[in-house]
């Protein structure tokens, strides 16, 4: 059968009529494909190609290298060391179960360390390597390497730790490092990259984290090119960091070190300052805690007996803790009344044992009175009347005044976590804290280093460096950054030479004379002599049941409610060098437990190191000798010949 | 119906036949295919393996394919056309049971030098069957009911098949491609829009469906759907290659990154970027220029095609020419489409430019056809 040529022509027309609609729809598909494409490719291409860099490069930090910090000396505190660690790569390895096996058989692998590492392989990429054991002796290290060819994806690396030399020492004023942690970044306003390394180390307490914008250096970094599941490709540059700068310390280690060594545990703290500079030459918080268990990470049970301890060891009792000062705030009543022109060193008052204020009776500590004293006499017998009735004259607002002027109720900036601001109470502070007003018996409880009167003794080292040079010396702990010599402050104060001089004559009687309430515990070489002053501050009256009881003397009362023993000294009196500031919590009498710590902290800084004996009266000598020999020392800081330096 | 209604003598016949085939068409594949290899060279990392080297012999068995198809005259095709699709249904049964009998989900069978995907020759088989059936056909009785089931039960039953395997993607193109053949013979159209009407409702039943017992789709399919609708819901999972698709794409600028410097491709970002992302890689290297010449190229085969189709007088041929040319649009569009974020990833290759051995055979002895009908058109 033949088609008509009339049935052709009507089937192609359909087919062209519809064609023409079919190639119509096609014909704007692929004008929609094209306008697609023109868009993607020309008005977002800019877009597209960040996010394929993004996609392509990656950044990778590179740890730069903490600074060290020294103590005054050179001698390293706080250093990095090398950290072993034996890593394993799946892709190499191939069967990892079997190679740690055989990685058992070269050192030791707990089940948990094998099992841990079996965990982290399987969650990992292939390529990414996973560490199998950490802090490694280099025996290991060493073993492992030569063994390599039979270890297939086992790979030896060195890292870095911090590392604290002189363990508990520097515990106080160094601090430690630690991995970063969340509230750590939530604290950062702009954190550094670096803290996306896991495990970052920063400083956590004292220098190391007060400091750690100086010691952490800068990231370098290297840009790698990286496919799809995160393999490098290869590097494309690499920018080294910066090291983080070193410091130095202004503090002696061999002083810090026989200072912690003479505490020995007892719950105090003593800080040494040079009157010329305020240099910080030692800060000892007793008992202490060796720094390098958190730079590892401490264990529960340690950190539990740390926080458990009643004497507590964490707190740094040289600028963290404030206690009352005591008599040792008597010589900044002496200069307030001197300076307000209200006595004369030469002026005296009656002691008759007590003073009647405010409907009742404030005593002396010497029930029987000292009769006529005047200021040197005062000071020396440390007689408290005495100071009730100047500190009535001179008002407490000149007195606080004064204590200002001396460095109480001041917070120093000083790179050292939570530093305490003490109070120098006047009339305005007790309004603004308490809402009360100032009453007389405030003045006379201050006027004696009691009441609302506290200080660290970071700030009693410095209020007796200031009485014996004169000048508002700054207390400063660092010395260098990489070398640089940080800027010290000693302006004089202005106080009248002749008052500062009526006062420190009170201190060299204390220290120097039959009647000195620190006496027992003077220097009898000349050129080291030192000159200072009790305190014996009250945490609480013996009350009446107790009294009742028989209980009248300190020793009798539980520990943590005895009185805090204090003793502040300078020397050499003939030119002043060192001041120190000791107070032994709960320690008791300030004249018989502060004083003799006072004087060995003060000759171990005159001498750099060990007290010569000679300097001891030769009665004390045995004694003190049998004490240093008993002393845990770090033996780098021992006179090699094994006896104290005579 | 036979061959004698055409005017024989006026055809060309043995070796002048060359002379008349459709030469514009060949160049036109044959650059196609050249802008393949070069894009296969490029993702090796600059190698001719592992892809372009085969790729060029299979071009050029195509190729060969081609010319003996087109020496072949037309009324012999058009007379196999059933015969050819049956041969493909039963291929395409045949993968399926070799499946269900354990070997896995198979969608091709050896033939040694090479495999062959029946899903690929039923989309020719497919369009011959259907102009064949359209050419039998009066003109009269196209858009009755009775003789619009031969043509769809043509199309339904391999599509059926495909979709278990499951392959949307041809699926798609079957359905799609008798579709237009249907609309080019004459169907009424509100046959079109009523079957528009329901495919809508279809697709709001699967997506109903989802999550229930009587679950249309697969789940990996619905989380295609999902990651189509919007990409950056899961651009590590699910949604990974189109966004690292679209992210090459959008890279490539004006005129690209030059050839053998797209870092997306050459890093591994792109999922199959030898087979079904080829584009990408063509985009990424080339930009817009070159991206869009591809286009151009593609549309350029069909307005040959069209031309073709409407000088040719005789139904099966006009039929067959805009069935290969509309099943070839498909390929490309809805592979461009899918790279460039605008339709789901189904699993289309680009025609002559994605690595695949079979589709470049059938798409050439498809062109066969082309030129066969070309050459022996009345005249």
């Amino acid at each position: 059968m033949r088609r008509s040529e009339k049935d052709v022509e009507k089937s192609s027309g359909i087919i062209t009529r519809r064609a023409i609609v079919l190639g119509g729809l096609q014909l704007s598909m692929m004008g929609a494909l094209g306008l697609r494409l023109r868009h993607m490719q020309v008005e977002e291409a800019d877009e597209y190609r960040l996010l394929a860099e993004e996609n392509r490069i990656n950044v990778r930090l590179l740890a730069p290298q903490r600074g060290l910090i020294f103590d005054r000396n050179g001698r390293p505190v706080a250093q990095n060391d090398q950290n072993y660690r034996v890593v394993i790569v799946r892709e190499d390895a191939g069967d990892v179960e079997a190679v740690l096996t055989r990685l058992t058989g070269l050192i030791e692998l707990t089940p948990e360390e094998i099992e841990r590492t079996l965990r982290e392989v399987g969650r990992r990429s292939a390529f990414v390597p996973v560490t199998v054991k950490d802090q490694m002796p280099w025996e290991d290290l060493a073993r492992v390497a030569i063994n390599a060819p039979a270890l297939p994806g086992v790979r030896p690396e060195v890292g870095q730790t911090r590392n604290y030399p002189l363990g508990q020492d520097f515990a106080h004023v160094v601090g430690y490092v630690g991995p970063v942690s969340d509230y750590d970044l939530s604290k950062m306003e702009d954190p550094d990259p670096l803290m996306q390394i896991p495990k970052f180390q920063i400083g956590k307490s004292g220098v190391e984290a007060r400091m750690e914008e100086v010691l952490r250096g800068k990231a370098g970094n290297s840009q790698i090119e990286v496919n799809a599941v995160g393999r490098v490709m290869r590097e494309l540059s690499r920018t080294e960091g910066a090291s983080g700068r070193n410091l130095q310390l202004t503090i002696d280690a061999g002083v810090q070190n026989f200072t912690q060594a003479r505490l020995d545990g007892e719950s105090s703290g003593v800080v040494v300052v040079d009157c010329t500079n305020g240099d910080i030459i030692a800060a000892v918080s007793s008992p202490s805690f060796d720094p390098n268990l958190f730079v590892r990470g401490i264990s529960v049970a340690d950190y539990k007996s740390l926080t458990g301890n009643k004497y507590r060891p964490l707190a740094s009792k040289t600028v963290q803790g404030t206690y009352p000062p005591g008599s040792t705030f008597k010589m900044v009543v002496a200069l307030a009344a001197l300076e307000a022109g209200v006595i004369t060193p030469e002026g005296t008052e009656w002691c008759p044992g007590y003073l009647a204020a405010g409907g009742r009776r404030f005593h002396c500590w010497k029930s029987g009175g000292h009769g006529h004293v005047n200021l040197n006499g005062a000071i020396q017998q440390s007689c408290d009347v005495y100071f009730y009735e100047i500190a009535q004259k001179v008002g407490i607002d000149r007195v606080a005044a004064m204590a200002q002027r001396l460095g109480l109720g001041t917070r120093f900036d000083l790179p050292l976590s939570a530093i305490s601001e003490g109070i120098a109470p006047d009339k305005d502070w007790k309004r603004r804290s308490y809402g009360q007003d100032w009453l007389v018996g405030d003045t006379l409880n201050a006027s004696i280093g009691q009441g609302y009167v506290l200080a660290s003794p970071l700030q009693l080292a410095v209020m007796t460096a200031r009485i014996a040079s004169g000048n508002a010396v700054m207390p400063r702990l660092i010395k260098t950054i990489d070398g640089v010599e940080q800027p010290v402050s000693a302006e004089p104060m202005g106080i009248s030479p002749r008052h500062l001089r009526a006062v420190q004559t009170g201190m060299d009687s204390v220290s120097n004379t039959t009647r000195g309430t620190g006496y027992r515990s003077r220097v009898v070489d000349d050129a080291m002599r030192i000159a200072g002053k009790s305190g014996t501050s009250q945490v609480r009256n013996i009350t009446k049941a107790e009294r009742a009881r028989g209980v009248t003397r300190n020793d009798q009362l539980p520990w943590e409610r005895r009185d805090h023993a204090l003793f502040v000294a300078y020397g050499p009196v003939p030119s002043p060098r060192y001041a120190v500031a000791v107070i032994v919590e709960h320690g008791g009498g300030g004249s018989s437990v502060a004083a003799p710590i006072a004087r060995d902290v003060l000759l171990s800084a005159m001498t750099g190191g060990m007290p010569p004996l000679d300097a001891y009266p030769s009665s004390q000598r045995d004694g003190i000798a049998a004490r240093f020999e008993a002393m845990p020392m770090h033996e780098q800081f021992r006179p090699k010949d094994g006896k104290s330096r005579a | 119906m036979s061959y004698l209604e055409y005017a024989i003598k006026t055809v060309p016949s043995g070796i002048r036949k060359v002379l008349y085939l459709n030469w514009p068409l060949v160049f036109l594949l044959t650059a196609i295919s050249s802008v393949g290899f070069l894009m296969l060279y490029s993702v090796a990392g600059g190698s001719p393996q592992p892809w372009m080297e085969p790729q060029m012999e299979r071009f050029g068995l195509g190729m060969v394919a081609m010319f003996a198809a087109a020496m072949v005259p037309i009324w012999f095709w058009r007379n196999i056309s059933f015969v050819a699709y049956a041969v493909s249904l039963l291929l395409l049964i045949a993968v399926e049971i070799m499946g269900e009998i354990g070997m896995g989900a198979q969608r091709w069978i050896d033939l040694g030098f090479f495999q062959l995907q029946p899903s690929e020759l039923m989309k020719i088989a497919l369009v011959m069957v259907l102009a064949a059936y359209y050419d039998w056909l009066d003109v009269e009785k196209v858009s009755r009911p009775l003789w619009m089931l031969p043509p769809l039960l043509l199309i339904l039953v391999p599509t059926a098949l495909v979709l278990k395997q499951p392959d949307l993607g041809t699926a798609i193109l079957l359905l799609a491609g008798g579709g237009f053949i249907m609309w080019l013979a004459g169907v009424h159209w509100a046959y079109f829009l009523a079957v528009i009407a329901s495919g809508v409702s279809l697709v709001y039943a699967v997506m109903a469906s989802r999550g229930t017992d009587w679950q249309l789709i697969k789940d990996y399919q619905f989380r295609r759907i999902d990651t189509f609708l919007d990409p950056t819901s899961d651009p590590l999972g699910a949604g990974y290659h189109i966004t690292q698709a679209t992210i090459a794409l959008g890279s490539g600028g004006w005129t690209g990154r030059g050839f053998m410097q797209g870092t997306q491709s050459r890093l591994n970002f792109l999922p199959e970027k030898h087979t079904d992302f080829i584009f990408t890689t063509l985009a990424e290297e080339f930009g817009f220029v070159g991206a869009s010449s591809l286009l151009g190229l593609y549309a350029l085969v069909l307005v040959f095609c069209y031309i073709s189709a409407m000088a040719n007088r005789d139904r099966f041929s006009s039929l067959l020419i805009l069935g290969i040319a509309a099943t070839f649009f498909l390929f490309f569009s809805v592979n461009m489409a899918m790279v460039m974020g605008m339709a789901p990833v189904v699993g289309v290759p680009l025609p002559l430019v994605s690595y695949g051995g079979s589709a470049m055979m059938v798409l050439l002895g498809a062109f066969g056809l082309v030129q066969s009908a070309h050459v022996h058109r009345p005249r």
